[in-house]
């Protein structure tokens, strides 16, 4: 598999080509960004590379990190299984680590896909200065690696405050420590996402339950509609966002322009319609969709209040229980398959993994375990998984 | 038929900054070329988030205070969706929802009398970039592209050209004063609701909007086409109203409808998730409104009220910079009609023969306290004391030392002053001889020799006094 949009160096970490690399060609998988290059580097890559850490080069993406697990990136579209370039980076050995940005659950699934951990943590922890924007309510910049240790390692690099993000939390340092103690700690799994799921991911979630159980960790079951909930609350913020966002890619300034046009009106049309994939322009058109005046109340403006609805259900929920247990997704491999179902695929998957954009959680893939806790619980979630990837 | 005038207007103020709304590019895209005030974040490049400027809050909730507005404690940021060239990231980030100003006054003052007009809102927004055409092609230059406004929407309250253009100097003389704006030319662009309707109906008539005008005197001539064409129609059926978005042209003194998508488009707005919600507490008030210059009216009733002439008080008001000297100046000590007289007459003179304005004046308020000092304490005379400021002016002396080093100061040392006249009297023995003779005019020669040897220094009073009474030994 051919990993890299850019290969840069020999070095131990590759992002995602959502993340700047100053200097270095970023187009997030999309025609529409092709040639652009930008001045600066994500926040991330700043104090990696401050660190003595070495970029090693852009990882190929689904375009603008929509699709499942980055079938569709417009440089290496996926030809029969379905895997993430950054995932499997990690699992050959190419790299320690990468970096991803998680919009949609694409990360975490590609993660699971390649048998390899990947985490996003929670919103404001990690600077989104330096990455290709999408919705950027829910999206966050996260990290994969083998195991726990090598993810609570990059993880020290790179969160803290950022005055170059808005929304950057004002903490300096966070807990991403893997050994807390676990026994009395209480988990419980998602009935309904487990039943979802095919024989294998539940038999791994099985094994993530026993394994648990000896260490003393007492494991439940609930039943709650609130991921299903969450999902079509998410999709609706996440169309919008991205709509806006990727409304900037016009043929004007920067990136793919249309090579026929008569006036300002065509160059727009053309660049747009040419630049973007077919997933990408459903996401968009849904977007301006739910944002238009006659639907913005029943959409967008309902989807806000569902997010607080969702936030309140989830404080309250791990007052009884210290992380939550649900497949990242519902088969243990995907093959290749027509753009033009994936605006649907990618919405009926989100279903596990869309609660933690959603409301900002940190959200641990764990090969097909996914492990969600409360905001800043990191260190509970990579403990959980200590030893079990 | 009597018909009533209601007009509504929307102005937008460009605010003095040092730096943009959202990123660090200077001031207020005043490049000297195209696109060389541009950063990544104001030129829509991905990978940049928007950091609001704190200063730029600061300066809306004193231009709400100025315009005695409820301030919101809660403000938050909106996106504004649509395709321009000029604006670089297609949404335009502005205000909808919680706005940082809502429900103020402002009294205007015309011939007809004093009226309040309320204004619904203030809010915050970034400007747009600008489209410079040129042979087949067109460009962009990103140059003003998230430079800081505020815009101030009134209610429908004003029903004269007269008291919409009173009200928009009312806000010019505020907001300079309040180092809100400069309001230059083009930093303040009106946007104006008309409608007509026969006097004392409630129901208001059809309504225009006439956009994007930046001279008041355009404004006064648009409103007065505008109403003229809205009444003929009522009157005279000469056309139908219908609700439309108008230009005005400035050549022929005409308003235009304008074919614009835009005026029909959906904005699609949406909060911004990039720019969390600015909670304005007591602490951060309180620091504001304790930075807030005196509005207007107050600061007219305080120079009146000194005794300062009308005409001497609309150029302070006018001119922010010699307001904030002459408060300085007061703050050392000086009484503030002379130092407003100083200022006005005396410091203006000086610069007029040089060519200069008074708003070119730059003068340490210190040394200008010094001068005004001497002088009322007797210490020079004001003629003396001129002559020191023409040097301070000029040559940025020290009035003090400036004194004595051209024996300005020759009233301080009085056995100076006394050697002076004794040299005077034994110089002239005649005039001796005379003055006891009864010849009061002998004096008179005397006092002019020792002024000119006092070269204008000490008090006239004072030397006339001690000359008599050495002559009358
Ligand atoms: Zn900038």
């Amino acid at each position: 598999m051919n990993f890299y949009y850019k290969k840069i160096a020999d070095g131990s970490i590759a992002v995602d080509d959502t993340v700047l690399v100053k200097g270095v060609p970023a187009a997030a998988g999309s025609h529409i960004l092709e040639g652009f290059t930008p001045l600066f580097s994500a926040e991330a890559v700043t104090r990696l590379e401050n660190k003595g850490y070495v970029i090693s080069g852009k990882t190929n993406v689904g375009e603008f990190g929509l699709d499942l697990a980055g079938e569709f990136s417009y440089y290496a579209p996926a030809e029969s299984e379905i895997k993430g370039a950054a995932a499997e980076a990690v699992k050959s050995g190419e790299v320690n680590a990468a970096l991803a940005v998680d919009v949609n659950g694409a990360a975490r699934r590609a993660a699971a896909l390649s048998d390899v951990c990947f985490l996003k943590p929670t919103y404001g922890t990690v600077s989104r200065y330096g990455i290709i924007s999408t919705a950027a309510s829910g999206e966050q910049l996260g990290v994969y690696a083998s195991c726990p240790e090598g993810i609570s390692e990059i993880m020290s690099v790179i969160s803290g405050h950022d005055e170059k993000d808005g929304t950057s939390l004002k903490n300096e340092s966070y807990d991403y420590g893997c050994d807390k103690e676990l026994s009395g700690k209480r988990i419980c799994i998602v009935k309904e996402l487990y039943q979802k799921a095919d024989a294998s991911v539940k038999a791994e979630i099985d094994a993530f339950a026993a394994s648990a159980k000896k260490k003393g960790v007492s494991v439940s079951e609930i039943s709650t509609d609130i991921f299903e909930t969450a999902n079509v609350a998410y999709q609706i913020l996440m169309c919008a966002e991205s709509c806006n966002n990727l409304s900037r890619y016009d043929g004007v300034k920067f990136g793919y322009r249309a090579e026929s046009y008569k006036n300002i009106d065509e160059l727009y049309v053309n660049s747009r319609t040419e630049g973007f994939n077919f997933l990408t322009k459903a996401v968009i058109l849904y977007g301006s969709d739910v944002l238009s005046k006659n639907r913005y109340k029943d959409c967008y403006d309902k989807s806000l209040r569902v997010r607080r609805v969702v936030m309140n259900e989830m404080k309250k929920l791990f007052e009884s229980f210290d992380a939550v247990i649900a497949p990242v997704c519902s088969l243990s491999a995907y093959g290749a398959y027509d753009i033009k179902d994936a605006f649907k695929k990618v919405f009926d998957e989100s279903e596990f993994t869309a609660l933690a954009n959603l409301i900002g959680l940190p959200a641990l893939a764990c090969g097909k375990v996914q492990i969600i806790g409360d905001h800043f619980s990191e260190s509970t979630l990579l403990s959980l998984a200590k030893e079990d990837k | 038929m009597n018909y009533e005038l209601v007009i509504g207007l929307e102005t937008h103020v460009e605010l003095s900054t040092d730096s943009k709304i959202f990123c660090s590019c200077g001031g207020h895209g005043k490049g000297s070329e195209p696109n060389d005030c541009v950063c990544p974040a104001c030129s829509g490049m991905p990978g940049m988030l928007p950091v609001m400027n704190k200063r730029v809050v600061e300066l809306a909730v004193t231009a709400g205070l100025m315009l005695n507005c409820e301030i919101n404690r809660y403000t938050t940021f909106d996106k504004k969706n649509y395709y321009y060239p000029d604006l670089p990231c297609a949404y335009q980030i502005t205000q909808l929802n919680h706005p940082i100003c809502v429900n103020g006054l402002v009294s205007v003052k015309t011939a007809d009398g004093v009226r309040d007009i309320r204004i619904k809102q203030i809010h915050m927004e970034e400007d747009a970039g600008k489209l410079v055409h040129g042979g087949n092609s067109s460009f962009v230059d990103f140059n003003r592209t998230s430079v800081p406004l505020i815009e101030i929407v009134t209610q429908p309250d004003f029903r004269s050209p007269e008291e919409v253009v009173s009200y928009l100097n009312k806000l010019k003389s505020s907001f300079i004063a309040g180092g809100i704006s400069e309001c230059e030319e083009g930093a303040m662009r009106c946007d104006v609701n008309i409608s007509v309707r026969p006097a004392g109906e409630e129901k208001f008539g059809v309504r225009t909007e006439i956009k994007n005008m930046n001279s008041f005197d355009a404004i006064d001539k648009a409103i007065r086409y505008e109403a003229q064409r809205h009444i003929d129609a009522l009157e005279y059926g000469t056309e139908e109203l219908v609700q439309e978005t108008r230009r005005f042209d400035d050549v022929s003194g005409k308003t235009f409808a304008m074919r614009n998508k835009e005026t029909e488009a959906d904005y699609r707005y949406f909060p911004d998730p990039n720019l969390m919600p600015i909670v304005i507490d007591d602490e951060w008030l309180e620091e504001i409104k304790a930075a807030k210059p005196v509005a207007v009216d107050e600061r007219t009733e305080e120079y009146r009220a000194a005794g300062i002439k009308e005409d001497d008080i609309e150029i302070i008001i006018a001119n922010v910079k010699i307001a904030r000297l002459i408060d300085d100046v007061v703050s050392m000590g000086c009484n503030l009609k002379d130092t407003a007289i100083w200022v006005v007459t005396d410091c203006a003179g000086i610069l007029k023969k040089a060519g200069k304005a008074l708003s070119e004046l730059d003068i340490a308020p210190e040394k200008l306290a010094a001068v005004i000092k001497m002088v009322a304490n007797g210490d020079i005379n004001r003629n003396a004391g001129k002559k020191v400021l023409i040097a301070v002016i000029e040559n940025g002396v020290d009035p003090v030392s400036y004194c004595k080093e051209n024996g300005l100061d020759k009233k301080f040392d009085a056995s100076a002053v006394e050697e002076v006249i004794d040299r005077a009297i034994a110089a002239n023995p005649q005039a001796v001889i005379d003055f006891k003779n009864g010849k009061q005019k002998a004096a008179q020669a005397l006092f002019g020799a020792c002024m000119k040897e006092l070269r204008g220094a000490g008090d006239p009073a004072v030397i006339k006094e001690l000359l008599e009474k050495k002559l009358s030994m």
